[in-house]
C-alpha cells in the first residue's frame, strides 16, 4: 500500500507568540488546533484522529483528547523528538488510507523560553534509560552531540566554519520578511564566525532560537479536502528512519535522511530536480548541511559548497530552504521544529508565503525533520508534498 | 588560546545489575569493554547481549585503555569548559567520553589518548582520556 495521493493537508496553523508567560501548554495545544481547523474551514466535531508527541503534557493524546473535548477513533502518540509531526503526517495519511479517521489532527506546543529550558541544559535521566549511566557523567548536551558531528565533518570533507555560517546567513535573509520572527535581521559570515563559541565548532549564531509557541494540521481524505474551499496540498511520499550509534560502530558523517529521504523520493516518483522548496531541520547550521547531502541534493561532502554564496536564499540560490527563518531564526517551539518544517511547506506550495520570499510555480516541495540527537541516536523523516 | 581541563563534578552515573562489575573494576582503574564470544566483536555501550549479533555470550574483557579521539568539542559556555568527545579503543570500538588533564585548545581527531579515571560525586571513578605525549597523529 502507498499513501501517495491518499490524504491532503487542508489546515496549517503556526502560533504566532514566541514568548507566552500567561498561557499553558495544554492551551496553547488548543490554540494552535483552532488556527489550523479554522484554516482547513473545519471544526473540532470534524476531528475524529489526533496525532501528538511527547510535548502533550499529562497522559499525551488522552490528556488533549479529553481537553480539547474531541471524539476520536484513531490516537497516534509517534514520539520521535523534533521530526515526531513529519511521522505524524505519514501516519495520519497511513491511516486516512485505511479507513480510520477521515480528519486528522496535529498538534504541538510549549513553553521552553518562559519555563528556562533548551538544548543547552544537561539531560536529565529517567531510570532504565539503558545508555544513561554511559552517558551522564560525560556531560552530553544537544549542542555538544551536533558539535562532534561537525567536527566530523570538517575533518574528512574539509567543510569550514564559514560554509555552516551562510545557511544561518540565509536564514536570517528569510527571516527579514516574517512579522512573527524572533531573530529579523540579516546576519553575515562575518557575524556568523564572529559570535563566541559555544561547542566547537559551532557559535551562537549556529544554534537556532529558543521559543514559546506551537503549531497544527489538518490532513483529511480527499473526499473532504475537494470540498474545502483551500489550494489542495497533495501527500506523495513519506520515509522514516532511525539512526543510532550502531553498537559502537559509530559513524558521524550520515544522518537518518539516507533512508528516509530515499524512501519517500521512491513513493513520491519524483526525483531532487523536481523539489522547488525544502524545508530543512535547522536546530543547527551542521543538521541542515548533513540532511541536505543525505537527502541527495548533493554529493556527500559537498554539502559546504553547496549551501555557500546564497544558494539556499529563494530568489538568489537554486535551492530555496526554510523561508520563514525556520528554527534559525524564526521559531523552533518546545525545541522541536518539525511542525513549522510541515507549515511553510504548505504555504509555499499553496502561494502564501511572504511575496518576497514565495518561491514561483512552486508544485512540489519536501520537508525534513531530525529528532533526537544527531550525533547519538536520531530519527529522520522526510515528506514529498505535491499541490493539485 | 590555552584553555587547560579542569576537573568538575561529575553526576554519579546510575548503576545497574547489568554494569555494575563494569563500575567496580572502574574504581579499580581498570576499563573494561563488552565482547561477544559468538561474533567477536566488542560494543559500547555495554549491554548484556551483542547488539551485532545478538548473541547472549557476552563477557567483559579488561581493555589497554588505549584509543583515539574520532570526534571531540570543547564545551565551553559552562562553569567549567570540558571536551566531550567520541574515542575508538584499541579493541575496536567507539565510546562517548571526555578529554581531560591537556590544553582544550589543543585537542584534535586522531590524538592518541590514554585512559584516566576521575571521581565523580560520590567518588565512583569515571572512565575518561588524556593524550598520550608526542603520540598526537
Amino acid at each position: 500500500m502507498t499513501i501517495k495521493g491518499k490524504a491532503y493537508i487542508v489546515g496549517a496553523y503556526e502560533h504566532p507568540t514566541r514568548k507566552a508567560p500567561d498561557k499553558t501548554v495544554p492551551q496553547l495545544h488548543y490554540e494552535c488546533a483552532r488556527g489550523a481547523l479554522a484554516d482547513a474551514g473545519l471544526t473540532f466535531d470534524d476531528v475524529d484522529g489526533y496525532f501528538s508527541a511527547g510535548d502533550a503534557p499529562g497522559m499525551g493524546g488522552v490528556s488533549m483528547v479529553d481537553y480539547m473535548n474531541l471524539k476520536v477513533r484513531h490516537v497516534d502518540s509517534t514520539e520521535t523528538g523534533g521530526s515526531s509531526y513529519l511521522i505524524h503526517v505519514a501516519h495520519a495519511a497511513e491511516a486516512i488510507a485505511a479507513g480510520r479517521c477521515n480528519v486528522a489532527l496535529i498538534t504541538l506546543a510549549g513553553r521552553p523560553r518562559s519555563e528556562g529550558h533548551s538544548g543547552a541544559a544537561p539531560r536529565v535521566f529517567a531510570p532504565n534509560v539503558p545508555d544513561a549511566p554511559f552517558e551522564a557523567p560525560y556531560g552530553l548536551v544537544t549542542i555538544n552531540s551536533y558539535a562532534m558531528c561537525a567536527a566530523r565533518h570538517m575533518h574528512e570533507f574539509g567543510t569550514t566554519a564559514e560554509q555552516l555560517a551562510w545557511i544561518k546567513v540565509a536564514a536570517s535573509h528569510h527571516a527579514q520578511y516574517n512579522e512573527h520572527a524572533m531573530l529579523r535581521d540579516v546576519v553575515s559570515v562575518e557575524d556568523v564566525v564572529g559570535s563566541p563559541l559555544i561547542a566547537d565548532p559551532l557559535h551562537r549564531l549556529d544554534c537556532c532560537v529558543v521559543s514559546d509557541g506551537g503549531g497544527a494540521l489538518v490532513v483529511v481524505k480527499p473526499e473532504i479536502a475537494r470540498s474545502l474551499k483551500r489550494p489542495l496540498v497533495k501527500v506523495i511520499g513519506a520515509g522514516e528512519h532511525i539512526k543510532a550509534q550502531n553498537g559502537g560502530d559509530i559513524d558521524l558523517t550520515y544522518s537518518a535522511g539516507v533512508r528516509s529521504g530515499q524512501a519517500a523520493f521512491e513513493e513520491a516518483g519524483v526525483s531532487r530536480s523536481d523539489i522547488k522548496y525544502v524545508s530543512i531541520y535547522d536546530s543547527f547550521t551542521i543538521t541542515v548541511l548533513m540532511q541536505l547531502e543525505d537527502l541527495g541534493f548533493c554529493e556527500k561532502g559537498k554539502g559546504g559548497a553547496f549551501v555557500a554564496d546564497g544558494n539556499l536564499i529563494s530568489g538568489v540560490g537554486k535551492l530555496p530552504f526554510n523561508t520563514d527563518g525556520g528554527g534559525l531564526c524564526n521559531n523552533h517551539p518546545m525545541n522541536r521544529g518539525g511542525i513549522t518544517k510541515v507549515i511553510e511547506a504548505v504555504r509555499q506550495l499553496r502561494g502564501e508565503a511572504h511575496p518576497k520570499v514565495q518561491v514561483p510555480n512552486c508544485d512540489i516541495a519536501l520537508a525534513h525533520g531530525t529528532g533526537g540527537l544527531l550525533g547519538h541516536r536520531h530519527a529522520g523523516a522526510t515528506l514529498i508534498m505535491e499541490r493539485e | 588560546m590555552t584553555l587547560m581541563a579542569q576537573d568538575r563534578p561529575l553526576p554519579t552515573p546510575p548503576i545497574y545489575p547489568d554494569n555494575a562489575d563494569f563500575w567496580a573494576a572502574a574504581n579499580d582503574g581498570r576499563l573494561m569493554v563488552p565482547k561477544c564470544g559468538a561474533c567477536g566483536k566488542t560494543h559500547w555501550y555495554p549491554r548484556p547481549f551483542c547488539p551485532h549479533c545478538r548473541s547472549d555470550d557476552v563477557s567483559w574483557i579488561e581493555a589497554s585503555g588505549k584509543g583515539t579521539i574520532y570526534s571531540v568539542s570543547a564545551t565551553r559556555r559552562v562553569p567549567v569548559p570540558y571536551a566531550i568527545a567520541y574515542v575508538t579503543l584499541d579493541e575496536g570500538t567507539t565510546m562517548l567520553t571526555n578529554i581531560v588533564d591537556t590544553d582544550l585548545d589543543q585537542v584534535r581527531i586522531g590524538n592518541k589518548v590514554q585512559v584516566v579515571f576521575k571521581p565523580a560525586e560520590d567518588g565512583q571513578k569515571i572512565p575518561m582520556f588524556k593524550p598520550v605525549q608526542g603520540a598526537s597523529a
